[in-house]
């Protein structure tokens, strides 16, 4: 973007927001917006915390063992439905009532099931960002092109081999989609799992700092979070670019 | 024998060496009969059209050819055997070219060859050829997305071609390509046929490009699909192609053939 013949980097928009909230913050308006640079430099004694690290050893290890499963469940199950009519008459139904569910209103449930533990923040995990995997891989297979499957059958392939060296690669854009997604709902999954549960990890954190109204640390823990969301999404992303001519092509 | 044409009679063919036996084939998709009790016989060396208005089910006739649909009643005999599903002996070329996206030239000609199980070394080899004979030769390392309509159809013949297959099966192969390639293809698939002694079957709905081509056209009449007419154009191939396309006989075959099929079109 130019404005007045000058080049505008990607991330100004980023700073002029920052120098805004700094304004407002030095305005004293409301409690609840500290200045940012109040903000920046709470967020570096943060991390420095044991507390603030024992949090975050935890919160990634739930997020990562239910992600886990999420793609190592939700990707065969949408490649089993995009193939097998039966299979997405069975699981079509459930499949899409959940990906528009409150799942939030279903965490108290969990926890009675799961208990006051990690395994409830991974099941959460799970139920936010497994059902957009499935849908985008099983949209994924439903595209390939029949000819590609024809053609693979026509020179010998088995069903096992067209699976593997034709409808997982025709599908890989789409099931990528699916786990960047899944990855951001992920994300959401275990903030508002440790939220609701409130003893562990970063939960346990916002509910602390926003018990004590400590705004400054509060909002240095959200920061961190989105971060955290959008260099994943940003990974993710980088590797779809690199297969973007498959779409095009098909 | 007329010098353009005659009306059809199975046991007047004289087939000498019939790679491919088409046998009281029907096809019915549900309550729909697509094809009625069709006999044929195919040729080495020779390369067959199937002809006829859209409907007539001449791609559905070369899928079961293919082994890639099956056929509600009658037999496919390839070589003598028959057959249920595909087979080494056949090799298809897509009408979208059917060329997988993530793979370079050199791995999608090979394709026929990796899923038979040759060695690395022996299947590159041999596509190495084959794109070479269809004229790709530098273009071994890019990727379809990178090549224009014309070439990926190249690709898509050279991997037929790779696999050695007896019976090649064209799907109107060149319907996808711009008007100069297409006559460049028609050209080179002469020079195929003259060479490689195969059978080939091609499909295709352009009267001109049959008339062309083959050696023998099976017009198809539409719902359900029968022969209704097999013509031998007796064509010429020796003279140069912007010739043969001036010719009389080759206008008037094209011309008996719309006769033919006219009164299908609205």
């Amino acid at each position: 973007m130019t404005l007045f013949g000058f080049r505008i980097p990607m991330m100004a928009s980023l700073i002029v927001w920052a120098l805004v909230w700094e304004i407002v913050g030095h305005m004293d308006v409301i409690f609840l917006i500290p200045p940012m640079s109040a903000i920046l430099s709470a967020g570096i004694d943060l991390v420095q915390t044991a507390s603030w690290q024992n949090a975050t050893v935890v919160t990634i290890r739930s997020f990562v063992i239910g992600m886990a499963l999420a793609i190592g469940i939700g990707v065969p199950l949408g490649v089993l439905m995009g193939r097998s009519r039966i299979a997405d008459n069975i699981f079509g139904l459930w499949v899409n009532m959940f990906v528009s569910a409150p799942l939030s209103a279903l965490v108290p449930v969990l926890m009675i099931l799961f208990g006051m533990g990690e395994t409830t923040i991974v099941v959460t995990v799970f139920l936010f960002a497994v059902w957009i995997i499935v849908l985008d891989a099983r949209a994924g297979v439903m595209q390939v092109p029949p000819s590609l499957i024809e053609m693979a059958r026509s020179y010998g392939a088995p069903p096992s081999t067209i699976l593997r060296k034709i409808v997982l690669l025709a599908a890989l854009p789409e099931i990528l989609a699916g786990i960047r997604i899944g990855l951001i709902r992920g994300v959401k999954g275990v903030v508002i799992g440790q939220i609701l549960v409130a003893i562990i990890g970063y939960g346990e954190l916002f509910e602390l700092y926003s018990r004590s109204f400590d705004m400054e640390r509060f909002w240095a823990l959200t920061i961190v979070l989105f971060a955290a969301a959008m260099l994943l999404s940003g990974i993710v992303e980088r590797a779809e670019k690199r297969i973007e001519y498959y779409a095009g092509a098909r | 024998m007329s010098a353009l044409a005659e009306e059809f009679d199975p046991a007047s063919i004289v087939t000498h060496d019939p790679v491919v036996r088409v046998e009281g084939i029907c096809k019915h998709y549900g309550s729909v009969e697509a094809l009625r009790s069709i006999d044929l016989q195919f040729e080495r060396g020779k390369l067959t059209t199937l002809l006829g208005p859209s409907g007539c089910g001449k791609t559905t006739l070369l899928k079961i050819i293919a082994g890639l649909v099956p056929a509600t009643s009658g037999r496919i005999m390839v070589n003598g055997r028959a057959v249920t599903g595909p087979g080494p002996e056949r090799a298809f070329v897509f009408q979208d070219f059917a060329l997988m996206p993530w793979a370079t030239v050199l791995r999608n000609v090979a394709f026929g060859l990796e899923l038979k199980g040759t060695p690395a070394a022996e299947r590159n080899r041999v596509a190495r050829h084959h794109i070479e004979q269809v004229g790709l030769q530098g273009f071994e390392d890019k990727y379809p997305h990178e090549l224009s309509g014309g070439m990926r159809q190249r690709v898509g013949i050279a991997r037929a071609f790779a696999v050695n297959a007896d019976v090649l099966l064209l799907d109107e192969p060149f319907s996808a390509v711009d008007e100069q390639n297409r006559r460049k293809f028609q050209e080179d698939l002469l020079r195929l046929v003259e060479i490689e002694n195969k059978t080939f079957i091609f499909v295709t709905h352009s009267i001109e490009e049959a008339v062309y081509v083959s050696d023998r056209i099976v017009l198809l009449s539409p719902r359900p699909g029968r022969v209704s007419q097999v013509i031998e154009p007796k064509i010429d191939r020796a003279a140069d192609p912007d010739d043969i396309r001036r010719d009389a006989g080759y206008l008037d075959v094209v011309e008996e053939i719309w006769q033919g099929l006219r009164h299908y079109a609205e």
